[in-house]
């Protein structure tokens, strides 16, 4: 009986333990709706015969609401971000946010027609994978991988893979060259971003 | 003959090819050479491509035409692909490849068109690059070829092999053996004219275009052979700035 309690006791322990952790990660539906709710904004955004100026608007907009943007534009700054102030993050981050949006809503023209498509989701290491592809009128279509994760206190992707291109590793390499070309000017680089 | 030049030319360029690197890096020892030749392909894009008006139909073709060209060349290089799948062990590529060729070769009208992908038999694309992947040989240094653009030693092996052991000598029509190079360089302009927009973005608005070329290609090429690195799965909330 004592035996049997005190097994009962720590698995209790043990599960009080797990469970919060558990609960923590976000699920795999749970991550799967949100990029439905993305990719709809996205398609409205293709399909709305808007200018390119509209579309980069749009896309920044859906960026603050569906990606982690801080946590990318830390990222992409790479080692640079342990010494920059917090006064110069703060202004980092929107003008990254300027940045990205301009850079990949630029590239929204070569998917009017088309649309993306969202087919399964998956855990991988601490985050959920879901795949999508997207359809071009006339051409093959491409794979297009989010990662979304909640441990910003909200689902949201923190990064995108196009046909095994890596958007993080693509935009740390990016950020990098850009501050190497300001000569490690952080105020500069952020000067750069916001004029984009 | 052809055959034991083509051996030859493999044990060349495999016994040069540097080991790749831990990690899933970038391996550049040529890197000063790589960059000379991105300049001058840079200038080529700006100069040659830019004239055709940048979108492929900027020269007046309808895709009505450019169509027939792609479909054309893609079919006169179904034979080598459903080589390569046999050495790859890959039966499902290699099968669908086979089926593609014999489909489009003849309802097809000699593979202007492409009735096997509206049937659900879409290319599946390979080369010598990937079966000496699977064979178990090493990426290699990054190349950046003239015109032809990103490469690695052991893509530039498999191009070579590819072109001197071309099955398509073997099993293809007299029009198909005639016009498959000049129909391939017709598809290789059309396909870069497709795709300008994202190259230009690349070269044009890159800090520094050619590590962004190398980095993007590398990656890609990887996703295509199953290779990607598992270091590439980052992780932004443990690794804060990716420098762990």
């Amino acid at each position: 009986m004592s035996h049997f309690s005190r097994r009962t006791m720590m698995i209790a322990g043990a599960s009080a333990l797990v469970l919060p952790t558990a609960s923590f990660a976000t699920s795999d539906v749970a991550a799967k709706e949100m990029v439905v709710r993305l990719v709809a904004d996205v398609n409205a955004v293709i399909s709305s015969g808007k200018s390119e100026a509209g579309m980069i608007a749009d896309f920044a907009k859906i960026l603050d609401r569906y990606a982690d943007v801080p946590t990318i534009a830390r990222y992409c700054l790479g080692a640079d971000a342990r010494r920059a102030t917090s006064a110069q993050m703060t202004a980092y981050v929107p003008a990254f946010t300027i940045y990205i949006a301009d850079k990949y809503g630029r590239r929204f023209r070569d998917f009017v027609g088309g649309a993306i498509i969202v087919k399964d989701a998956k855990a991988v290491k601490s985050w959920i994978e879901v795949e999508t592809t997207v359809e071009l009128r006339g051409r093959s279509g491409f794979r297009m991988d989010w990662h979304v994760s909640d441990r910003s206190g909200r689902n949201a992707f923190f990064n995108f893979i196009i046909e095994g291109v890596n958007m993080l590793l693509t935009e740390r390499a990016e950020v990098g060259a850009m501050l190497d070309r300001q000569r490690g000017d952080i105020d500069a680089l952020i000067a750069e971003m916001r004029a984009s | 003959m052809k055959i034991s030049i083509s051996f030859l030319v493999l044990a060349a360029v495999l016994g040069a090819c540097a080991p790749a690197p831990q990690g899933g890096g970038v391996n550049d020892p040529y890197e000063t050479t790589n960059r000379k030749v991105h300049a001058f392909n840079k200038s080529v894009n700006e100069n040659v491509f830019g004239a055709f008006g940048g979108d492929g139909t900027g020269a007046g073709i309808s895709p009505a035409l450019t169509d027939r060209v792609v479909n054309f060349a893609q079919n006169t290089g179904g034979p080598s692909l459903v080589l390569n799948g046999i050495l790859q062990g890959d039966v499902e590529g290699a099968s669908v490849n086979t089926m593609r060729f014999l489909l489009n070769t003849t309802v097809g009208v000699l593979g202007l068109f492409d009735p096997a992908a509206a049937i659900g038999l879409p290319e599946q694309d390979t080369d010598f690059g990937e079966t000496l992947a699977v064979w178990g040989v090493a990426e290699g240094a990054y190349l950046e070829l003239p015109i032809l653009g990103p490469s690695t030693e052991r893509r530039l092996a498999g191009r070579i092999v590819d072109w001197v052991i071309n099955p398509l000598d073997k099993v293809g029509t007299v029009e198909q053996k005639d016009y498959s190079t000049i129909a391939n360089l017709g598809a290789r302009v059309i396909k870069a004219g497709d795709a300008s927009g994202a190259i230009d973005s690349v070269l044009n608005d890159s800090a520094d275009s050619y590590a962004a070329l190398r980095l993007i290609y590398l990656q890609n090429r990887r996703f295509e052979l199953g290779t990607t690195p598992p270091d590439d799965a980052v992780d932004p909330y443990d690794d804060l700035y990716g420098d762990q």
